[in-house]
């Protein structure tokens, strides 16, 4: 317990420097006026809005503000709509989340069997013909993928929506964009974590026992080499965010990230604060998790409290 | 680098040889990027940024219209696509390798510091650490562009910061498991100040991981900034880098598909050639990968 | 005549379990109040179990590790606690030799940059490199190899090579042939008696191999748990050792005879737990002689007419 405590008291802190941080850079683009309000207005009504907005009072004043109304889940205006931005960012969150869970189900189950079966079949040419495709899956930028697929599948085969989000079928190339990435990463990571586990003494005690070798592999080799698997899974969330923001731009799917490249070309700070805040509260909620995830498959760790996963 | 493995002259050749096809093409192909590097301003047959109205959007050369004197076509202003290629690589190149170069120095610095110092000092290293793992970095690049606009500064800065903590998290451990070993404590037996045996004897030691990770950090990088401009921030008009030129072409795939095509090959190439390099290099420095 | 090694009262503390909430910090001293006195010239040989804390002692001798309490004079200039420009200065007139010859060399520097490194270190002429290396026979093609392709006799003759460069006066040898095989040890002794001779040297002699200790030391300390028990000339100590520890540490030395080495083999059993030392003797747990008076009160290195022991049945006129 003492060890989960720490986890969050780390947690915790981590997320106060990110809010911290987040707020001192972005103000340090200067006097928030200049960039929410049009140029040419007069100074009268500039003042207004400083009063309105609270920035005629000391940084440190309006830094404490912030951080309280944060915590009552107070993310300021959206200025281009005049909407409470934590409920804009929040209608597209369940956007987001199915491009990301269905790249995530698509890249595991096309990732582990590869992985699996390259570690089965190692130093054939099956494992290596999967890692070369592993290679050239995690070599090529999502957003070009993205956009070969929109050439074939869009414009010369028609088949496929390139943009929009109103069928299932428009959920297919995006999620392949972003999944193929992470695909040819578990396959990897599935592999060496398999051929690590193939060799242990475990192992050969359960082939002496007459296991048969499916028995062998489901039973005793996968649950532990999906330990590792899972720790990437938990400290690629991050990186998956960043990739659904160029995603969504490439076929105009109206979630998180789309919202966030409109919000930063126009300026609309409490959106784009509001997004970094969440992101980040979702990525340490992810690597919180995969630590005590791991800490409950793999007892060892918890001993060593600071010596984690990394 | 690697006297451990490849003490004598002979072998080292022996080592070039035995190079699989992959990773000979793949050297082959930095080494060219390389060149591009440098000499892009040099060898471009137009200057990048050139407008010719006349002949706008050639075809590359083996399609139906295409022309020698645009070997990879033009763009909507007639541009020619070898010359803003080259430069473009170039731009991606240069922004990768400094902001690989100096996410590296810094990381290892800090790690260096982590490890010598120890305490508060091991301590707060290491919460930056963390706290940097927590940031979403590509979301925090594209709102910190926005907002204090997109100058060269800035954007280098923020690619140094982008992968500084998995340096900063190697380098410490190395250096606390190399300290332990007899030869570090041996030549400060000799006389040695501690920036003696870190730089002489610890940093040539744990090198090895540290080219590794620059292989992975390298390909990481070129992706950040390329999906930057692709997305109008980072590198924007009249500069051009293979992931604005991506950006630009998107608009005309259905009349001028290479436009993107071409230089998301480029991209391509480039973070593959890294990969076959980096995998191949992990095998050589650390054997217990292979049995 | 005057000791150009000098120490006194050396205390080197380790934490074995950090202090915690609940807890205590368990504490314990690896060397517990060592005196050292060694003259010009000599060597004097330090011999105990593994663990004994010899190598500590040797390791605070140069500073290598900061003493908790005590003080090392060398030539009348004391050994500064701190890593500083005269600690630095000090390396210069004492060396160490390590026991893991190989893990004490750079695996990426040819063997003569290793023995040039000290020269560089100081700022002082390379030369002197060529030199150390023909002292220990390591000449031509060898220099130019590097440790993983050298024999470890060899290497046990680079690492003196590099302490010899600085031409200091004191080398401490810390089980400088217990990693090597029996032939090579021989080898070794030799090489760094014939050096002793040529060179004046000065060395403390660290080992658990009382025959190796016989052979190159003029006096020889025991040492038990952190601290000395008996200290004496080295025909002294071997024909007519005082103190049970070293009459028991004699019995277990191996007799080429086997017949004979049954009968006079006695079981030590392993020693007690460094860091929760018995009160009293340290030694009575494991000692045949011991008696009540021994589990209360701690003997003291008393002088026997030139020799030194720490045991309460030892009198003058035993001797």
């Amino acid at each position: 317990m003492r060890w989960v405590a720490l986890k969050t008291l780390r947690a915790v802190l981590t997320m106060w420097l990110v809010v911290t941080f987040v707020f001192f850079v972005l103000r340090l683009s200067g006097d928030p006026t200049y960039i929410l309000l049009p140029d040419d207005i007069d100074e009268a009504t500039r003042d207004f809005y400083r009063r309105l907005w609270g920035l005629d009072q000391p940084i440190f004043v309006q830094y404490w503000n912030y951080l309280g109304a944060l915590l009552q889940g107070d993310f300021g205006i959206s200025f281009r709509n005049n909407q409470d931005a934590l409920q804009l960012v929040w209608e597209r969150v369940p956007k987001t989340a199915l491009l990301m869970g269905a790249s995530l189900v698509v890249s595991l189950l096309i990732g582990l069997p590869l992985g699996i079966l390259a570690a089965l079949y190692r130093d054939t040419w099956i494992d290596r013909l999967t890692m070369s495709i592993s290679v050239f899956g995690f070599s090529l930028p999502n957003f070009f993928l993205g956009i070969l697929l929109i050439l074939i599948f869009s414009l010369n085969l028609r088949v496929l929506p390139s943009s929009g989000s109103d069928t299932w079928a428009h959920l297919i190339m995006p999620t392949l964009a972003l999944g193929t990435y992470y695909a040819a990463q578990f396959a990897r990571y599935t592999r060496s974590s398999m051929i690590d586990v193939l060799s242990k003494p475990y192992m050969r005690t359960a082939r002496s026992k007459g296991a048969g070798r499916l028995r062998r592999v489901n039973l005793h080799a996968l649950p532990n080499a999906a330990i590792p698997v899972v720790t990437i899974l938990g400290f690629r969330i991050g990186d998956m965010l960043g990739g659904a923001v160029v995603i969504e731009t490439v076929f105009a799917w109206p979630g998180i990230g789309r919202l966030l490249t409109g919000a930063v070309a126009a300026r609309d700070l409490a959106v784009v604060q509001c997004i970094m805040i969440l992101l980040a509260l979702t990525m340490v909620l992810a690597n919180m998790i995969t630590d005590l995830v791991y800490g409950w498959l793999d007892p060892r760790v918890r001993v060593g409290g600071k010596a984690g996963a990394r | 680098m690697s006297e451990t493995t490849i003490p004598s002259r002979t072998t080292r050749l022996a080592w070039v040889k035995e190079m699989p096809l992959s990773v000979k093409l793949a050297a082959g192909f930095m080494a060219m990027m390389l060149f591009v590097m440098v000499f892009a301003r040099v060898i471009q047959p137009y200057a990048f940024d050139y407008i010719n109205l006349m002949s706008r959007m050639t075809p590359p050369l083996p399609l139906p219209g295409s022309s020698w004197a645009h070997p990879a076509g033009t763009d909507t202003l007639g541009r020619d696509l070898f010359s803003r290629l080259l430069v473009g690589a170039q731009t991606s190149m240069l922004l990768a390798l400094l902001g690989t170069c100096l996410g590296a120095v810094l990381g290892i610095a800090l790690g260096f510091l982590a490890a010598h110092k120890g305490r508060l000092w091991d301590e707060v290293i290491m919460g930056l650490v963390d706290f940097q793992a927590a940031m979403p970095w590509f979301i925090v690049a594209l709102a910190v562009l926005a907002f204090l606009g997109n100058s060269m500064v800035i954007f280098i800065a923020i690619m140094a910061l982008y992968g500084w903590e998995t340096y900063a998290r190697i380098t410490r451990g190395l250096v606390i498991s190399a300290r332990e070993q007899g030869y570090a404590l041996a030549v400060r037996g000799l006389g040695a100040r501690p920036r003696w045996i870190y730089l002489r004897h610890i940093l040539p030691n744990i090198a090895g991981p540290l080219l590794v990770q620059l292989t992975v950090n390298f390909p990481a990088t070129i992706l950040f900034e390329t999906s930057l401009s692709f997305l109008g921030l980072g590198i924007r008009p009249p500069m051009t880098s293979l992931g604005q030129m991506l950006g630009e072409g998107r608009d005309y795939l259905i009349n001028a598909w290479w436009l993107a095509v071409v230089p998301g090959l480029t991209i391509f190439f480039i973070t593959l050639s890294m990969s076959i390099l980096g995998d191949w290099l992990r095998a050589r420095l650390d054997p217990s990968l292979e049995e | 005549m005057t000791a150009l090694l000098d120490a006194t009262g050396l205390v080197k503390t380790y934490t074995a379990k950090r202090a915690g909430v609940f807890r205590r910090a368990v504490q314990f001293n690896a060397v517990d109040g060592v005196d050292l006195h060694i003259k010009r010239g000599e060597t004097l040989g330090i011999v105990g179990e593994s663990g004994c804390g010899k190598s500590t002692l040797a390791r605070l001798l140069l500073g290598l590790s900061p003493m908790d309490r005590g003080a090392v004079t060398i030539d009348g200039i004391a050994l500064p606690k701190d890593d500083n420009r005269a600690w630095r200065a000090l390396r210069k007139r004492v060396q160490l030799v390590y026991q893991d010859a190989a893990g004490a060399l750079d695996p990426r520097m040819t063997v003569q940059s290793q023995v040039e490194e000290p020269l560089r270190i100081h700022g002082l002429p390379l030369v002197d490199a060529q030199q150390a290396l023909a002292a220990v026979a390591l000449v031509g093609a060898l220099a130019e190899r590097y440790p993983h392709e050298l024999s470890g006799g060899q290497l046990q003759r680079v690492v003196i090579a590099r302490a010899l460069a600085l031409a200091p006066e004191i080398l401490v040898l810390d089980e400088p042939v217990s990693a090597l095989d029996v032939s090579i040890q021989a080898q070794i002794v030799n090489l760094l008696m014939d050096l002793q001779r040529d060179r004046g040297l000065t060395y403390l002699f660290v080992s658990h191999d009382l025959s190796v200790v016989r052979h190159i030391s003029n006096r020889v300390a025991v040492m038990y748990l952190g601290q000395i028990v008996e200290e004496a000339a080295r025909n002294a100590l071997f024909e007519r050792p005082l103190h049970p520890y070293t009459r028991a540490l004699m019995a277990a030395v191996p007799r080429p005879d086997p017949a004979h080495r049954r009968a006079v083999t006695i079981s030590l059993g392993d020693p007690p737990n460094p860091a929760n030392p018995p009160k009293g003797c340290r030694f009575h747990p494991r000692c045949a002689l011991a008696q009540e008076r021994c589990r209360r009160e701690v003997p003291m290195l008393r002088d026997f007419g030139g020799r030194l022991a720490a045991c309460h049945f030892v009198e003058a006129e035993t001797i």
